[in-house]
């Protein structure tokens, strides 16, 4: 298992620079740069200022060299410095990266349990009136932009009936302190992930429920009921843990979603996570915090992927560690 | 719906007119709203608006603005002009300490002054005409000019020319130094505390030197990134102040009418922000005069003002907003008028070229603008695509004059010298850069009324001067003028005194006080 894990890292970093790299021209692609826009706010110009800003961006640089000089940052664990924000990159990230962790973990949670749940009744009662149901109610939350949903959240549960708070973390000048602290920002937290949390769900839903029907149908679950099974013994042991297979493969690919789902929920709900990070320093053109963030991006998607391959051995004990 | 916000505006020069009247009360705690927010807090080196209006309570300048833009004494008590007009002279006041103790001095003005030449492009240009900055003293500044400057007397605002202390940056790297983002300045309020993403907290500043201000306690701006969210958290009581342009305006008639509510448009006599359309007069059927006067015949303003902003703002005569110095509008007149638009577009030749429109991509009430523009050229047979960018890709097109039509608005600062020359004469012709003479309008007569208007030193000659110049732009359209817009800021009835200078919520926590 070792030599799996030391083997998919290797992997993992060549995607990484892969990834750096296309990114680094990707983001140049578009038109602007950090000095344009900064000139832009402060309400004047001149070529002295631009250039100047350009300078200290290190955009006077050819091309090649910039990347050079990035690259070589990353290997040695710098990802830079934001001259917009006046900050290092990475102190920007960590600040901002437990907040963007609890929403969209939370979310995850709450997708998968609601999603596997759901799909599990619908598989079990195929065709009546629970399963028309819960599919009903899982495709409204798919087809509902997640932004929607989070201003109708905002409507009812903040506006009319005053329940949860409407943004941010936690209660702004409240000093709160530990269970007290904990339970202000569970208060938060419950509008955002269940808003990123529903779009998922109904797919978990979708999948399981597809899953499970096709499991259904094998040999081995009707030798399990000729064996004299409990219903609920198949569906669980037999029929649910079989049918998890593609539910994982797709929870693993929803990692790298979930933090572009997190970018609207984030902004919505005031949440000061990396999502908004990245969506402000994409208009900025602010490029090494831009680049930093998609770097940290990349490498939670390549740490889920991994967890994906472990777990899928922990549902199937037939699939080995091969590399 | 305008006559309502226009009630709502009376009603509160009415209650600010009462709060005068009333003594301030201390302590308590007032949430603001900031969008977006500020890339840092160093006013010295981040010139954009959210920085300005959270640092300008932490920073000040050697001189405030009364909104009908009379100077007002700051850090500068007094001053005297010589004779010849180029020598003035600043008495400091005496007494003060930056935040961590230490006094402000005139090497301290000194200092900022050097610092700002290569920190801030308009400081920078502002500063052109001054030959030396000498400090005789500890508390005397004397600035020594090449040649006469009409405006210098209105260059000190702290967003303009904010005093940084010497013994924290002098000798430092000024982009990486530490107090860029726990920033120390001698203003009524310190900065105490910044959780990215979420909010800043500013707290009293208890030696500062105006006995007894400031009444608040402490300042929270909160950072809301989406804009219904903003409504949202005034509506539920989350915060109690809105500063002008902190949502959409559709939903300022609706959040006017909520409980306690005052509205006050107040507080932009200073920045004066002035919409148009920047017309590339280089290329193309735009190049003709005609075609320019069509557009401003073919598009209706007064839609724009009523329907789009709500009632807000005023449908704009010329180059100089009325509210800055030497406005006239004693210029010639294009009322919306699509059959005269039509009649020019043919005069000049017009053959539906496609024309490219760039909207602001400032949010909702930009892009209905956009909209109503474009069906408004259309019908009368423009033949307009739009071009769809972020803020930086529009910069960029319009900075390198790839554009035909671009949306944009810009901040007049109170005199036609400091704000609106830069966009008409020659010499502010750069590719490259952006808010200077992008739409490529050159004519002699404007380039020379535009240089002897700044170095004129009676009232009576430059009025003279910009009033002419006004005249000869609005006959020549180099770009199409149209709105002067309002920002209104939206409060809570309790929070008084909030705005009582040419520039308002952007040093107006120093005399606000809560009426609990």
């Amino acid at each position: 298992m070792l030599s799996f894990v030391a083997q998919r890292v290797a992997k993992g970093v060549i995607v990484l620079l892969a990834i750096v790299v296309l990114n680094f021209f990707l983001i140049r692609l578009a038109p602007g740069d950090p000095a344009i826009v900064m000139a832009g706010e402060a309400g004047a110009s001149d070529q002295v200022f631009v250039k100047q800003l350009r300078e200290k961006f290190g955009l006077d640089k050819p091309l090649p060299e910039q990347l050079f000089i990035y690259v070589k940052g990353i290997a040695t664990l710098d990802l830079g410095f934001s001259f917009r924000q006046q900050a290092p990159v990475a102190k920007l990230i960590a600040e901002r990266l437990p907040a963007t962790l609890l929403l969209t973990m939370s979310a995850f949670a709450i997708s998968l349990a609601l999603g596997v749940l759901f799909g599990t009744f619908a598989a079990r009662f195929a065709g009546t009136l629970l399963d028309t149901g819960i599919t009903i109610f899982a495709l409204i939350f798919y087809a509902m932009p997640i932004f929607w949903v989070a201003l109708m959240g905002i409507l009812l549960f903040s506006v009319t009936v005053d329940w949860l708070p409407s943004f941010g973390y936690e209660t702004v000048g409240a000093n709160l302190t530990g269970l007290a602290h904990a339970v202000d920002v569970a208060k938060h937290l419950i509008m955002p992930a269940i808003t990123l949390g529903l779009f998922f769900m109904a797919t978990y839903t979708r999948m399981t429920r597809a899953s499970m029907l096709e499991v259904k149908r094998l040999d081995f679950v009707k030798t399990a009921r000729a064996k004299g099974l409990s219903d609920s013994v198949i569906q669980r042991r037999h029929v649910l843990r079989n049918a998890l297979l593609p539910v994982v493969t797709l929870a693993g690919v929803h990692a790298g979603t979930l933090i572009g789902g997190a970018v609207i929920t984030e902004t919505v709900f005031a949440w000061p996570g990396i999502g908004r990070l990245m969506y402000d320093a994409l208009l900025q053109r602010d490029y090494n915090l831009l680049l930093g963030v998609f770097v940290t991006c990349s490498v939670m998607v390549l740490i889920f992927n991994l967890i994906t391959d472990l777990v899928y051995r922990l549902v199937d004990p037939r699939i080995e560690f091969a590399a | 719906m305008s006559k309502r916000v226009l009630l709502g505006l009376l009603l509160t020069c009415a209650l600010t007119a009462s709060a005068l009247a009333q003594e301030p009360k201390t302590g308590g705690v007032i949430n603001a709203v900031i969008q977006p927010e500020p890339p840092g807090l160093m006013m010295a080196m981040i010139q954009n608006g959210p920085t300005q209006m959270v640092s300008g309570n932490i920073f000040e300048g050697l001189l405030r603005y009364s909104p009908k833009l009379e100077p007002m004494p700051e850090l500068a008590e007094s001053w005297s002009v010589s004779e010849d007009a180029k020598t003035y002279t600043f008495k400091l006041r005496k007494g003060v300490t930056w935040h961590d103790g230490k006094p402000f001095t005139s090497a301290d003005v000194l200092f900022s002054i050097e610092m700002l030449k290569q920190t801030h492009a308009r400081a920078r240009n502002n500063l052109a005409q001054v030959d030396k900055v000498e400090a005789p003293d500890d508390y005397t500044v004397v600035f020594t000019l090449k040649q006469p400057f009409g405006p210098f007397l209105g260059i000190f605002e702290v967003g303009s020319m904010p005093m940084v202390p010497k013994h924290l940056y002098e000798g430092t790297d000024w982009k990486t130094n530490a107090y860029n983002n726990a920033p120390v300045g001698t203003g009524p309020f310190m900065f105490k505390e910044w959780q990215k993403g979420s909010y800043i907290r500013l707290v009293r500043n208890p030696n500062y030197y105006e006995k007894g201000k400031p009444y608040i306690d402490e300042i929270y701006w909160q950072i809301i990134p989406d804009a219904a969210a903003r409504s949202v958290a005034y509506e539920t009581g989350k915060v109690d102040v809105l500063p002008g342009g902190s949502v959409e305006n559709f939903d300022v008639p609706r959040l006017s009418k909520l409980k306690d509510t005052c509205v006050t448009g107040a507080g932009w006599e200073f920045f004066s922000p002035l919409a148009w359309l920047w017309l590339n007069n280089r290329q193309g059927p735009l190049a003709d005069k005609r075609v320019r006067q069509a557009i401003m015949y073919a598009i209706d303003r007064d839609f724009a003002k009523d329907v789009i902003w709500n009632g807000l703002g005023k449908v704009a005569t010329g180059p100089s907003a009325s509210t800055i110095k030497y406005y006239t509008d004693d210029v010639p007149k294009y009322p919306y008028d699509p059959a005269k638009a039509k009649a020019l577009l043919k005069e000049a030749g017009y053959k539906g070229e496609k024309i490219r429109l760039l909207p602001l991509a400032y949010g909702e009430t930009w892009q209905r603008w956009g909209e109503a523009v474009k069906q408004n050229l259309m019908d009368v047979g423009m033949n307009i695509e739009t071009i769809s960018t972020d803020v930086a890709g529009g910069n960029q097109k319009i900075g390198d004059w790839d554009y035909d039509i671009a949306f944009t608005y810009l901040y007049q600062y109170g005199d036609p010298a400091l704000g609106v020359g830069r966009n008409y004469v020659s010499s502010a012709i750069a590719k490259g850069q952006v808010f200077n003479n992008v739409e490529g309008y050159s004519n002699p007569d404007i380039d020379k009324l535009f240089a002897d208007g700044a170095v004129a030193t009676s009232d009576t000659k430059r009025k003279e001067i910009y009033e002419k110049a006004q005249k000869v732009l609005v006959e020549d359209v180099p770009v199409a003028w149209m709105l002067e817009l309002q920002f209104p800021t939206i409060m809570r009835c309790k929070v008084k005194n909030l705005i009582t200078t040419g520039i308002g919520v952007n040093d107006g926590f120093k005399d606000a006080w809560l009426d609990k």
